[in-house]
C-alpha cells in the first residue's frame, strides 16, 4: 500500500538522525521550528522511534536492544512467533512497562519512558489489547462516550454533556464499525468479533496519531477480518498503524511493510514476499 | 441547546423515584413532626420518643450506607474503615456539644468534665474555636475530608486495591480507635462524650429538637440520595463504574483513575461525617467503640444486604439490618453476631445483588410470565430501569 523507500532505516543513518533530536528535545532548536512542548512533533516524518529497548522479567531478556522506527501514516505489520515480545513493544510504548536501557520517542520530542500511561494516551498513542477488553457493563454507546476524546478530568466528567458534535462522531464512528444497531446494547453481550469492532471504535474516538493493534482479528470469522483489513487500510495515511498478528493472510491483506521479531530484537524487516524468503524467517518459524 | 442544571437533575431519576421521595419528604417532615408534637401520648398513633430517636439513628446510617455504595458499589472500592469518618464527624461535633454544656457540667467547671477530673487546666489546641457553631460544622466536613483526601492519595497513588485496601482501612479505624482510648489524646478517652446539653441554646431532649433532628437527618439522606443518583447518572459515573470494571483499561483511553477516585472517596468520607455530626446529638453519645473495626464491617454488610450499585439497596439494606438490629438487642441480644454473620453468608452465597437484586429478579420473572402484551416487554427492559451494573454484573441473574 504505502509505498517504502527506504528499507531497513536502523542503524546509522537512524542514529545519525536521532542524534540531532537531542538539542532539539532540549529547546534549542537549529532546524528553525518552533517546538511546542508536549506536542507531537512530526517534522522528521517518523511518529515513532524505539532504539535499542531492553526489557528483563527476572533476567529473562523479553526485548533485547529492539529498534523500530515508524512513519507518520504508515501502516505496519509486525509478526513473530509466539512469546517474542510483540506485546512487550507495546507495553514499552504505552507506558505500561519501563524499559531498562533504550530510548523511545514519539515523534521527536515526546520521551515516552518519562511519562505516564494517560499523558500517553493523551499525547495521541491508541492501544487495543489483546485480549478484548471493552466496558462490559456500560453500552456500546457508552464505551464510545467514554473513549472519546474530550477533557477527562474530573471537574469536567461531572458536568459533561454530549454535545451534537459529540453525538455526531460517535454516530459516525458506530458505522464505521458497523455497530450502528447496537449502540444501546450492553457491550457484554456483544459476539467476541463485534467486541474487537469496539474496541477498535473506542481506539477511533480518541482520535490517536498511532494506533497500536495487538492481534485485532484473533477470534474474527473470515469475513470479519476482511473487513477489517479495509477499515485499516482506510485509516492508514491520516493514522500511523502498528499491527500485531499471526494470521498471515490478514497481514498479506494490509499490504503494509512487515517487521518480524524474534526473542525480542527485530530479525527482519521489509514487505510480506521479501520476509517470508529471507532464510533467517523462514528458520524461526520452521525450526520450531 | 444547553439543558439546565435543574432539568438534568430532574431526568437523572425516574418519575416513580421522584414520587418516592415525595412519600419519604411527607413521612419525615409531616408526619413524623405530627405524630410525636400533635398527638397525645396515649393516641394509637402517636409516635413514641423511643421511635423518633431510633428512626432518626437509622436515617444516619442510611446515609452511611449510601456513601459506601458510592464507593463499593460503583467505585469498586472497598472500604473497612468507614466507621472512622462516621465517627470523626460525630467527635468534631460532639466537642461543639461538650462546650455547650458550659457550666452545666458536675463540676460546675468551664471545661469539659473529663478535662477537669485529668486535671487539666486549659483546653488543647485543638479545641480551639470548637464553641462556634460554624467552626465545628467547618470540622465536622474538614476531619474526615481531609484524613481521607491524605490517605486516599497514598493508597491510590501506590494502587493499593482489593483486600490489601481494606485490609489497610481496617487498620486504620482500628489505630484510630486506640488512639481515642486514650485520656491524653483528649476526647474523653473511652468514655467519650455524653451529658450534652444543648445546641445552639436550645434544650437538646426535648421534643421539638428531637423532631429538629430527624427532619434535618432526612433532609441529608434525601440530599445525599438525589447527589449520589446526579453522580452516577453523570459521565463521571460511567467512568467510576468502568475504573470498577477494567481500571487500566480506563487509563489507556486517558482517565486518571487516582482523581476520580480520590474524589468519590474523599466525598464518601464527608458524608460520613455529616452523619456522624446528626447521629451524635440524637443518641446523645459518642465515644471510641464507634471506631471499632466491626462497626465498619457492618456498614458493609449493609449495603451488601440491600444490594451494592444501587442507591435504593443501600438505603433498605442498612434500614432492614438495623431494625433487625434493635429488635434483636432488645429480645435476644446474644444472638445478634450470630444472626448478622449468618444474614452475611446467606446474602454472599444466595443473593449477590441483594434484597434489590432478589426484588429485580422476581419482577424479571412475574414480567415474563405475563399474558401476551405485557410479555412484549423482555424482562431485560425492566433491568434497565436499574442503576448500571445493577443486575447481570455478578451474573447472578443470568
Ligand atoms: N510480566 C512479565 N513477567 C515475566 N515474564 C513476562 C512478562 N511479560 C511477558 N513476559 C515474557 O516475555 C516474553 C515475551 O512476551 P510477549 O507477551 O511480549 O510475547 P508476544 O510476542 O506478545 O507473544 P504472543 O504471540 O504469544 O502474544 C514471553 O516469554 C513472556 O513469557
Ligand atoms: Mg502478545
Amino acid at each position: 500500500m504505502t509505498p517504502h523507500s527506504n528499507r531497513q532505516r536502523a542503524g546509522a543513518e537512524f542514529v545519525a538522525e536521532r542524534e540531532n533530536l537531542r538539542p532539539q528535545w532540549e529547546g534549542e532548536a537549529s532546524t528553525g521550528h518552533v517546538l511546542q512542548p508536549g506536542e507531537l512533533d512530526l517534522s522528521h516524518k517518523v511518529i515513532l522511534y524505539l532504539e535499542d529497548i531492553t526489557v528483563s522479567f527476572d533476567g529473562f531478556r523479553a526485548l533485547n536492544k529492539l529498534s523500530l522506527a515508524i512513519d507518520a501514516g504508515e501502516l505496519r505489520c509486525i509478526i513473530g512467533p509466539n512469546g517474542a515480545g510483540k506485546t512487550t513493544m507495546m507495553d514499552v510504548i504505552t507506558g505500561k512497562t519501563r524499559p531498562d536501557e533504550g530510548s523511545a520517542f514519539f515523534g521527536q520530542t515526546l520521551d515516552l519512558t518519562r511519562m505516564r500511561e494517560p499523558e500517553i494516551a493523551h499525547a495521541g498513542i491508541g492501544r487495543k489489547f489483546q485480549k478484548p477488553t471493552v466496558f462490559e457493563q456500560h453500552s456500546v454507546f457508552e464505551n464510545l462516550e467514554l473513549a472519546m476524546k474530550a477533557d477527562k478530568r474530573v471537574r469536567r466528567s461531572l458536568f459533561a454533556r454530549l454535545s451534537s458534535e459529540e453525538g455526531d462522531r460517535i454516530a459516525a464512528v458506530l458505522e464505521r464499525i458497523r455497530l450502528a444497531g447496537e449502540a444501546d446494547r450492553q457491550a457484554g453481550l456483544l459476539s467476541h468479533g463485534q467486541k474487537q469492532w469496539l474496541e477498535i471504535g473506542m481506539l477511533l474516538m480518541q482520535e490517536p496519531r498511532l494506533l497500536l493493534l495487538d492481534e485485532p482479528v484473533a477470534g474474527m470469522t473470515d469475513d470479519e477480518t476482511e473487513r477489517t483489513a479495509e477499515l485499516f487500510v482506510s485509516l492508514a495515511g491520516e493514522h500511523s498503524l502498528v499491527v500485531v498478528e499471526h494470521d498471515m493472510a490478514f497481514v498479506e491483506a494490509l499490504g503494509g511493510k512487515v517487521t518480524v521479531l524474534h526473542e525480542g530484537s527485530v530479525l527482519a524487516e521489509g514487505d510480506l514476499p521479501t520476509v517470508q524468503n529471507d532464510p533467517r524467517v523462514i528458520e524461526v518459524y520452521l525450526g520450531r | 441547546m444547553r439543558t439546565p442544571f435543574t432539568v438534568r437533575l430532574f431526568n437523572s431519576m425516574p418519575r416513580a423515584g421522584w414520587a418516592a421521595l415525595a412519600l419519604f419528604a411527607l413521612f419525615a417532615w409531616v408526619w413524623v413532626p405530627l405524630a410525636h408534637l400533635a398527638l397525645p401520648a396515649d393516641h394509637a398513633l402517636h409516635l413514641s420518643s423511643y421511635w423518633v430517636s431510633l428512626l432518626g439513628k437509622i436515617l444516619c446510617y442510611m446515609v452511611v450506607a449510601v456513601a459506601m455504595d458510592l464507593i463499593w458499589g460503583y467505585a469498586g472500592i472497598l472500604s473497612l474503615g468507614h466507621g472512622l469518618f462516621f465517627a470523626l464527624g460525630g467527635y468534631a461535633f460532639g466537642m461543639y456539644l461538650m462546650r455547650q454544656i458550659g457550666r452545666d457540667g458536675s463540676y460546675g467547671a468551664e471545661l469539659p468534665d473529663f478535662m477537669v477530673f485529668l486535671d487539666w487546666k486549659e483546653l488543647p489546641w485543638y479545641w480551639w474555636g470548637t464553641d462556634s457553631f460554624l467552626w465545628a460544622l467547618l470540622l465536622v466536613v474538614a476531619v474526615p475530608g481531609l484524613l481521607a483526601w491524605v490517605f486516599g492519595y497514598f493508597a491510590f497513588r501506590s494502587r493499593i486495591k482489593g483486600v490489601y485496601f481494606a485490609i489497610i482501612t481496617q487498620a486504620l479505624t482500628y489505630a484510630a480507635m486506640l488512639l481515642f482510648f486514650r485520656n491524653e489524646t483528649g476526647f474523653g478517652g473511652n468514655n467519650g462524650f455524653t451529658d450534652f446539653k444543648r445546641i445552639l441554646g436550645h434544650g437538646i431532649t426535648t421534643p421539638e429538637m428531637r423532631v429538629v433532628l430527624f427532619a434535618l437527618s432526612a433532609a441529608l439522606l434525601a440530599g445525599v440520595l438525589l447527589l449520589g443518583r446526579y453522580l452516577v447518572t453523570s459521565r463521571f459515573g460511567r467512568v467510576l463504574a468502568a475504573i470498577r470494571d477494567a481500571e487500566s483499561r480506563v487509563m489507556f483511553i486517558g482517565y486518571n483513575p487516582l482523581h476520580y477516585k480520590l474524589f468519590v472517596w474523599t466525598l464518601s468520607a464527608v458524608l460520613c461525617g455529616l452523619a456522624g455530626a446528626l447521629y451524635v446529638p440524637q443518641v446523645g453519645i459518642i465515644n471510641p467503640s464507634e471506631m471499632s473495626p466491626a462497626n465498619s464491617i457492618e456498614i458493609a454488610v449493609w449495603v451488601a444486604v440491600g444490594g451494592r450499585g444501587t442507591l435504593v439497596g443501600a438505603v433498605l439494606g442498612a434500614g432492614i439490618v438495623n431494625l433487625a438490629k434493635s429488635w434483636f438487642t432488645v429480645s435476644f441480644p446474644e444472638y445478634w453476631p450470630f444472626f448478622l454473620g449468618f444474614l452475611f453468608i446467606a446474602v454472599t452465597l444466595f443473593l449477590p445483588n441483594g434484597v434489590i437484586g432478589l426484588w429485580s429478579t422476581l419482577r424479571a420473572r412475574l414480567g415474563a410470565r405475563r399474558p401476551a402484551p405485557a410479555a412484549a416487554e423482555p424482562p431485560v427492559q425492566g433491568a434497565a430501569a436499574e442503576p448500571p451494573a445493577a443486575e447481570s454484573s455478578r451474573g447472578a441473574v443470568a
